[in-house]
């Protein structure tokens, strides 16, 4: 590498990863990517789901080894040394610490438990008690992230859990921050709390890595970004040179119009609920006097900070829940009784949440899936038989009108990546043409082209007269896709407001519970 | 070393792994066989002579594997469905004791009335024991390993009550052991002067049709997706507590129908040492096959013939016939291994 070559910001390199190459069988998961970090450097990593971001930050981290090349860390006082490959505890003493987009605290332990952790001896935890509460009060009172510290981990919010994740990392002594996808799981405000704190533990000489394929946050946190695509780096830009269109058209390799909401006239009522109380299961927000009408060619889009009802209410539209109180009229007919299997004769849609935990079974091939709410009905099953060819062929044609990409209907489902997943389960759904769609957060992890996909496909089923309730923490999603949003807040639900009358900041605002108070006294 | 999951298994390696996990667990076994001082070879041949080696030995065996299928059968459909079914042993005597009440008076003449009888009698037995222990974890979620476990030494000691009061034989001199299953109810043998009965071919076909209920049938799918998983089947529109009711009814009745085979085929009249632990060999016959169906009738064979080899090597060699109980448990956990090998590859770096 020429000097010339080297960003003004990477003069002091705190990480340097030269020539590293993984294979995974016959994937190459990263190639030859070189890549350097100075100290107080924000570097955003931006790239697709399988684009190899997680592999590399693993690969630093010592989950994995690298099949070539290197890592250097450097150590407190500035000169790189070859990390060791394949050693986790090597790369923590070197100070590299990691937040995982799922994170890894024990909830049934108290924050400043889970902050010792593994730092403080287990065999006499309290021998140096006074001193880690004093170190752990100066980290947060340093770093601006604050959490009661006393409380088990189970009873913090999200954004509480990431700042001792975070807390937890810099206990440590960690010198270089690696965050992947840390923002998937914050409102808006939090992000933009957690971005306050990022710049200003990055002023104090904190190196961080910014994973994410989020571009406008990319753009507004990171000094640096390096655009990762099938493996390898395909660019290095300074943020402040670069823009949203040139960072998606890199980052995906060509261009994807986002599709667009054409104008369409509401038709009849499908969904209507007045009043509607749901109970919901221990530690989950029960749903309180919620009203609402949809109608067919409509989308109503739920924003909230997840935990604030969501649960209950896609439950209560997928028939695992009933309502004890108020009236629910679907398809002008009163719901009584409801099950899930009732749900999905009637015409109800249900794209789930958690599509590994509700919508597969992850054992069983694609064609099992693909009739996994219809086995029991003609001509999926005649006297108590499987009908495997009737069912196959509807896999197939479900496989070949959605796009998934899959070896054919006899794959595992769970081999599947989760985009193609994702798309199984939309063609279950949307292949029976349901008048009602439930898709709750549809597109959660999936990569842009998959992303696009799910949205014409919603986009085209709202122009074929179903009504879409679309439960969802992306307020991009939503502002592109509804025509009507109204916000969860508490187990209540606001009014729904057209899109056009709505702000990122105004719907910011009333997530984090504006304007329910009034409602409360009204009420 | 690290594990690397394979896309595709080629078939000779899943016909040879198991192969070599046993082979495996034979050489592991050949330590604690040269400990006890017999000739390590010399014993592996005569466990191969007496449980294959002769006419009657082989008999033997197809006997011995005959309860086996049916109580590997009982834990392979429960523990398809995550039911933890650890009481087929409990549902096995339960069975025999049913058959007993229906079999010891000639209520009927004819065989084609009390065959059948007898066999409802004991399966409906085993499924209703059960079907307590289900209910109690559907309902209250009790913990079913727990109360099936428990529930064996319960049912044990009810048999001992019954053999030394209510069923006793008067004939019986005072011995704990009820009165015998009439000719009219007993299973009849399928090749003379062995101890071969009917029940065999009772566990060959209900082994092909768990089989067919598993992989073909529409309750099959919601078993396996009900125990794979229960939360997908419930959002699918399963109940996931009617899919666990109808497998304990399998379940515990299959292996009533062990105790049944055991009483009415073989022994005649009910004790309690009527089973050497069918039940609890039950459940490494259904793990050995994986919870394959088809498969519990390999293991249940191969269980047989390290058990009747051991047997017979045991008394020639004087070694403890336990040395059968350390053999199958070794093949359990090598089986264990050429499974995870089926699964990934090993990569040495």
């Amino acid at each position: 590498m020429k000097v010339d070559d080297v960003p003004a910001t990477a003069r002091s390199p705190v990480l340097r990863l030269t020539g590293i190459t993984k294979r995974f069988g016959d994937l190459l998961a990263n190639e030859s990517i070189d890549l350097e970090l100075a100290r107080g450097e924000i570097l955003a990593l931006l790239g697709e789901n399988g684009a190899g971001k997680t592999t590399l930050m693993n690969i630093i981290f010592g989950h994995y080894t690298a099949d070539e090349g290197k890592v250097e860390v450097s150590d407190p006082s500035g000169v790189l040394q070859p990390l060791p490959p394949g050693n986790p505890d090597a790369a923590l003493s070197a100070g590299v610490g990691m937040v995982h987009q799922h994170f890894t605290l024990a909830d049934n332990l108290s924050a400043f438990d889970n902050l010792v952790l593994g730092t403080e001896s287990l065999w006499r935890p309290w021998q140096n008690l006074r001193g880690a509460q004093a170190r752990a009060q100066e980290l947060m009172s340093n770093s601006g992230l604050t959490v009661d510290l006393a409380k088990p981990v189970s009873s913090l919010s999200v954004g509480e859990r990431q700042r001792v994740e975070i807390l937890k990392a810099l206990y440590r002594g960690a010198r270089i921050l690696i965050l992947d996808e840390p923002t998937a799981v914050l409102t808006p405000q939090e992000t933009e709390s957690l971005f306050a704190t990022l710049r200003r533990l990055a002023a104090d000489g904190l190196a961080v890595v910014f994973i994410s394929h989020k571009l406008h946050e990319v753009l507004s946190i990171s000094d640096r970004i390096a655009i990762l695509r099938g493996g390898k780096i395909v660019a290095t830009q300074p943020t402040a040179e670069t823009n949203r269109e040139y960072l998606a058209e890199t980052m995906v390799g060509k261009t994807i119009p986002e599709p667009v909401r054409e104008p369409q006239s509401p038709g009849l009522p499908i969904l209507q609920l007045r009043n509607v109380a749901v109970e919901a299961e221990p530690g989950r927000t029960p749903l309180r006097d919620l009203s609402l009408t949809l109608r067919a060619h409509e989308i109503l889009g739920i924003a909230g900070v997840s935990g604030n009802g969501q649960t209950a209410f896609s439950n209560l539209l997928s028939g695992l829940a009933r309502h004890h109180h108020g009236k629910v009229e679907l398809f002008g007919k009163p719901l009584a009784n409801s099950t899930p299997a009732r749900m999905v004769r009637q015409g109800v849609g249900r794209i789930p949440e958690d599509r590994h935990h509700d919508g597969v079974v992850g054992e069983m091939t694609v064609w099992e899936t693909v009739m996994l709410e219809d086995y029991y009905r003609a001509p999926y099953q005649r006297f108590g038989l499987l009908q495997r060819d009737a069912a196959r062929q509807r896999a197939e044609a479900v496989i070949r009108n959605y796009e998934v990409r899959c070896p054919g209907p006899d794959a595992v489902t769970k081999l599947l990546s989760g985009g193609n997943i994702q798309k199984l389960i939309l063609g279950r759904v949307l292949d029976r043409e349901p008048g009602l769609i439930l898709a709750n957060q549809p597109t959660r992890g999936l990569d842009i082209g998959a992303v696009t996909y799910v949205h014409e496909q919603l986009l085209a089923a709202r122009k074929r007269g179903a009504g879409i309730i679309l439960i969802s923490e992306d307020l991009d999603e939503l502002l592109t896709l509804s025509d009507r949003i109204a916000v969860l807040y508490r187990g209540r639900l606001s009014e729904p407001q057209r899109v056009e009358e709505v702000t990122i900041r105004g719907l910011g605002l009333m997530m984090a519970g504006q304007g329910f108070e009034e409602t409360a006294h009204a009420a | 070393m690290r594990l690397e999951p394979r896309e595709e298994v080629p078939l000779s390696l899943s016909v040879g792994a198991p192969l070599l996990a046993i082979l495996g667990a034979l050489v592991l076994c050949a330590l604690p066989l040269a400990v006890a001082g017999a000739p390590v070879l010399e014993a592996y041949g005569l466990m191969l002579r007496g449980a294959l080696g002769s006419r009657f030995a082989l008999t033997e065996t197809l006997a011995r594997a005959a309860p086996l299928i049916l109580t590997g059968l009982a834990a392979a459909l429960a523990f398809r469905a995550k039911l933890w079914n650890i009481g087929g042993e409990g549902q096995l005597y339960l069975g025999a004791v049913a058959a007993v009440v229906v079999g010891s008076t000639a209520w009927a003449a004819s065989p084609y009335v009390m065959i059948p009888a007898v066999m409802l009698a004991g399966f409906a037995a085993g499924a209703l024991l059960l079907l307590i222990p289900t209910l109690l974890k559907t309902r209250l979620g009790v913990d079913e390993v727990v109360t099936t476990l428990l529930l064996n030494f319960v049912v044990l000691l009810f048999v001992s009550l019954l053999v030394e009061g209510p069923l006793q034989d008067p004939m019986s001199m005072g011995w704990p052991q009820s009165e015998p299953i009439v000719e009219e109810a007993t299973l009849p043998r399928l090749i003379a002067r062995t101890r071969v009965h009917l029940g065999l071919v009772i566990a060959l076909v209900a082994a092909a049709l768990a089989w067919l209920l598993v992989a073909r049938t529409r309750w099959g799918f919601e078993i396996r997706a009900v125990g794979a998983n229960p939360s997908a089947a419930r959002f699918a529109g399963m109940s996931t507590q009617a899919v666990l009711l109808r497998v304990a009814i399998l379940s515990g009745g299959l292996a009533g129908l062990a105790g049944v085979g055991e009483v009415a085929g073989v022994r005649g009249y009910l004790t309690t040492d009527l089973s050497p632990g069918y039940g609890y060999s039950g459940i490494v016959v259904a793990m050995l096959a994986q919870l394959n169906p088809l498969g519990v009738v390999a293991a249940a064979l191969f269980v047989a013939v390290i058990f009747v080899g051991a047997d017979s090597m045991g008394r020639a060699l004087g070694v403890s016939s336990y040395i059968a109980d350390l053999i199958v448990a070794t093949s359990l956990l090598t089986m264990l291994l050429a499974t995870l090998w089926l699964r990934y590859r090993v990569r040495w770096k």
